[in-house]
């Protein structure tokens, strides 16, 4: 075991990131009864269509209110039509039980005041639940959306006594099933994943609540559980064989569950992932990796990749790095590993360019102008939108990383000889 | 606050780094939050750019709020100058920079800087992104071009080519070779590839030829008021307008029109028998102004095709189109909310959607044949060949464009007439997309759901007999066919439609 990275850099620059309102992009996937209206600007439609682009089509369960010239005169009219667009929307869908009235940098740095139209709101629509939450791009990066949208739901959770595991974290239906199967094999029952399917989900938390993270970036939600009582079982994330092994294995040691019944119920998932991994490993050990602050994934991620695959992780940067919930992955990674915290993109890029590494992990800003200069990339939104967490998507998830390299490799436009 | 679930515009800061990410050797500095950043992605994943975007972003954060954000704002400027050492410096500010109050453009132009500092005013609350860059290449060229003495050969600038424009890269190669085989010279392309002294040297050119008005009609005017350029008012989008764009250019230099017409194909190919099936073919038509008239044009006059519906988004260009569609007969939809635009269509029914990407999702949903015509489009509508809209390669290029979406006209006669055949049926799809062909299905396609126009009240009530015969008819033609039905029967005060009223209706329609 080498030791691990002893200190953190902490830059302040120019940030290449999303804000949080990207959340909403899987969020309104998760939560089909939900609806997500920013109030903002322009600027916020454009980004969710951009960032979206066609990958979904559908009239979507999100729209933006947006701010004009008029609505900036005065803030009573500017809360009156809010209450007109939202009569106009639910009028619209009378299918959502649920709207969420998203903060915008506009909506924050005018201070209107969106909890207060939450309950105003609530109070003409009873059939409908409505709550608020800030993805603002002056508070917020990328997947800190959905951070506050489940600290949000974490605050309205009623108070219970029985004893309960609480997940946060909002995964694809498929990894969802596969962990909610594996807990029930180990005996675990009293489940309840945050961000639910389903509103009408009776979900308690209490001084008998345990609570896990399956997200690293979910900070203040895990900081709203604890405050309501609830004890976080630390455990490093559950990627690859090992990852998912120890965060399951975290809650048998939490809870003195039967060891024997742990190891039948992952006995053959865990030996799956491990062949799949090992398979692929020859295209990815040794090789170096720079990953740009994106998603906060970055260092459980590159736990995996250096842990399990052999990698060799250069430089981690995280938009911002919470010690409580990142510290077991961070003490996994090799000493030589720069830590990062914030960013200043164009000294960063310098360092990209300095070290040259196989695979730089980056924003869809980045990633073609790099490619131009000869570096391998892989977007990182893919590993936010792609089903990874526990051991069925081990090798789904090493695949990611190996496949630009493969292709650089299987690329060959020079003349036959 | 208007609620917009898509939208066909970005804010106007979108629009300024169109022009600044045009350019070689201009820098953006941008007085905006992280989020903003975004931005980076349309030209590098749509547009496929192999650069950043010369935008450097302030991305000051709520603790930067309460203390010195106009100081964040004049270190950026100061470090992009030194960093990327631009020819001249573009400031602005985003939506919430607005709010704030900074004034980046003046603080910039306090700091004596060595290189000129363009500041932009965008109302990002009233206005949006082809304003902006219609707006940032105006100040640009205000600012910047000098008066110059005329170059000797007649010379021209073409206006308004930015990143991100809808074939904008092979429209000034096909202009520049038009005007060439006229004799006359490209002085400047602006802003598409020009360098601070491009700008500079606007002045030397006898006249403007203005591509697209949506960015560059400001710029035109002012040019022609301050350098006495004419600028052209023909937009050369197909057979007929790139005739009278030609015959502008010859009236404005006394030059003959001495142009290759030999790999000019669209007339035959649309006159050519097997073309006979696009006769009368119900088109809906959407876009940017400028796109969306020349499209009526060709779709009419040089397809045959009938235009039942014609919009744009840019309200800018609002009345020339109202004025177009007069013409035409229909009546101008002017908006920029797509559920509009998704309305309009059910009720026309069209065959054929021409628009932006927009509309191709629409067309998806309502399963009608569709191509992408105008901004704003998505990465697929920047293909790697030469592909313009405009002169005689881009009336070919609209023709294939137009054509390919739709079944071939033997094909329409062998679904006509063997409806049940498992090769030739409704779900199939057009034969030359291999991708779409499936088994044929019983029940009935969720799209005749959405091609029943909502007619209200007193609609009439369809027989079982009728309804049997109706699906008989292939799926392209059966909206239409069932709301002439539709109107027929009202006409008539039929209340209930039978196999003999949809035959009547059929004979009465008949062309």
């Amino acid at each position: 075991m080498t030791a691990a990275p002893t200190k953190i850099l902490k830059e302040r620059g120019q940030h290449e990131v999303f804000c949080g309102l990207t959340s909403i992009l899987w969020l309104h996937r998760k939560m089909p009864d939900a609806f997500f209206l920013i109030v903002g600007s322009r600027t916020c439609a454009h980004l969710m269509q951009s960032a979206a682009g066609v990958m979904i089509f559908a009239e979507p369960r999100f729209a933006t209110a947006i701010l004009e010239e008029g609505d900036l005169a005065g803030m009573d009219d500017m809360h009156e039509e809010l209450d007109r667009v939202v009569a106009q929307l639910l009028s619209r869908r009378p299918d959502i039980k649920r709207l969420f009235l998203v903060g915008s940098c506009p909506s924050e740095v005018i201070k209107l005041d969106l909890e207060k139209a939450a309950s105003r709101l609530h109070g003409i629509y009873d059939h409908v639940a409505i709550c608020n939450f800030s993805g603002s791009g002056i508070e917020t990066t990328f997947t800190q959306g959905e951070d506050q949208c489940l600290a949000t739901l974490v605050s309205q959770l009623r108070e219970g006594d029985e004893p309960n595991l609480v997940i946060l974290g909002a995964l694809p239906d498929v990894v969802e099933g596969q962990m909610k199967l594996l807990l029930s094999q180990m005996g675990v029952s009293n489940v309840h994943v945050l961000p639910t399917t389903n509103h009408d989900d009776d979900i308690w938390v209490g001084p008998n609540t345990s609570f896990m993270l399956t997200q690293p970036f979910l900070t203040d939600a895990w900081q709203m559980m604890t405050r309501r009582g609830a004890t976080y079982i630390e455990a490093g994330f559950p990627f690859g064989a090992e990852g998912s092994y120890r965060w399951l294995r975290a809650l048998v040691d939490a809870w003195g569950l039967e060891l024997e019944l742990f190891e039948q119920a992952v006995a053959k998932p865990y030996a799956r992932a491990k062949d799949a991994l090992a398979r692929i490993r020859p295209e990815l050990e040794g090789k170096s990796i720079f990953f740009m602050p994106d998603s906060q994934l970055e260092v459980p991620l590159a736990r995996f990749l250096h842990e399990e695959l052999g990698m060799r992780p250069m430089e981690v940067g995280m938009p911002y790095v919470t010690p409580g919930i990142h510290a077991t992955d961070m003490d996994a990674l090799p000493e030589y590993c720069l830590i990062s915290e914030g960013q200043d993109v164009d000294l960063q890029l310098a360092r990209v360019r300095k070290h040259r590494p196989d695979i730089t992990v980056c924003g869809l800003g980045l990633a073609n102008p790099l490619e131009a200069e000869g570096l391998t990339t892989k977007w990182a939104i893919e590993l936010v939108f792609t089903p990874v967490h526990f051991f069925e998507q081990a090798a789904d998830l090493a695949g990611l990383f190996a496949r630009p390299l493969r292709r650089s490799g299987l690329l060959n436009m020079d003349a036959a000889e | 606050m208007k609620l917009a679930m898509w939208t066909y515009e970005g804010p106007p800061h979108v629009g300024a780094m169109r022009i600044a990410t045009a350019m070689k050797g201009v820098h953006y500095v941008l007085h905006a939050p992280q989020g903003d950043t975004y931005a980076d992605l349309l030209f590098t994943m749509i547009e496929r750019r192999d650069h950043r975007p010369p935008v450097t972003y302030t991305t000051f954060q709520a603790r930067d709020l309460g203390a010195d954000t106009a100081q964040l704002l004049q270190d950026a400027c100061r470090d992009a100058v030194e960093r990327f050492q631009p020819d001249a410096l573009l400031v602005g500010a985003s939506c919430t920079a607005e709010l704030i109050q900074d004034d980046p453009g003046g603080l910039a132009e306090g700091m004596n800087l060595s290189i000129p500092v363009v500041p932009l005013e965008l109302p990002s609350y009233q206005r949006k992104e082809n304003f902006g860059a219609d707006e940032t290449l105006f100040q640009m060229v205000k600012r910047l071009a000098k008066p110059c003495p005329r170059d000797e050969q007649i010379s021209c600038n073409l206006l308004g080519p930015t990143a991100l424009g809808f074939r904008h890269r092979d429209d000034v190669a096909e202009l520049t070779k038009l005007l060439g085989e006229m004799g006359i010279k490209i002085n400047a392309v602006m802003p598409l590839n020009a360098r601070l002294q491009d700008v500079e040297r606007l002045g030397a050119a006898h006249f403007n030829v203005l591509m697209y008005p949506e960015t560059a009609e400001s710029a035109a005017r002012y040019l022609e008021r301050a350098f006495d350029q004419p600028f052209t008012k023909n937009i050369p989008i197909g057979v007929g307008a790139t005739e009278d764009f030609l015959a502008e250019i010859s009236t404005l230099t006394g030059l003959p029109v001495t142009v290759d017409r030999s790999r000019l194909r669209l007339p035959w190919w649309s006159r050519s028998v097997d073309s006979t099936y696009l006769t009368g073919k119900r088109v809906f038509i959407f876009g940017d102004a400028t796109h969306a008239c020349a499209m009526a044009r060709i779709a009419r006059d040089e397809l045959g095709f009938q235009v039942v519906g014609l919009g744009c988004y840019n309200r800018e260009g609002a009345r020339k189109l109202r004025q177009l569609a007069e013409e035409f007969g229909v009546k101008g939809l002017v908006t920029d909310d797509h559920l509009e635009v998704e309305e309009a269509i059910v009720e026309l029914v069209p065959e054929l959607i021409l628009g932006t990407q927009m509309e191709r999702h629409i067309a998806k949903r309502l399963g009608t044949a569709c191509a992408v015509v105008s901004a704003p489009v998505h990465v697929q509508d920047f293909p790697a060949r030469f592909a313009p809209q405009m002169g005689f390669e881009g009336a070919n290029v609209i023709f294939d464009t137009v054509i390919h979406p739709l079944v071939m006209g033997l094909e329409e006669h062998l679904l006509t007439m063997f409806r049940e055949d498992f090769e030739f049926h409704d779900a199939a799809g057009p034969s030359h997309h291999g991708a779409k062909a499936s088994k044929p299905i019983d029940n009935l396609m969720p799209m005749d759901e959405a091609n029943v126009p909502n007619l209200g009240d007193g609609a009439p009530v369809w027989h079982q007999d009728a309804e049997q015969e109706l699906k008989k008819i292939p799926f392209f033609v059966r909206g239409k066919a069932r709301r002439n039905t539709e109107e027929y029967a009202r006409e008539r005060g039929v209340v209930e439609i039978s196999r003999e009223t949809l035959y009547d209706a059929k004979a009465h329609y008949a062309r």
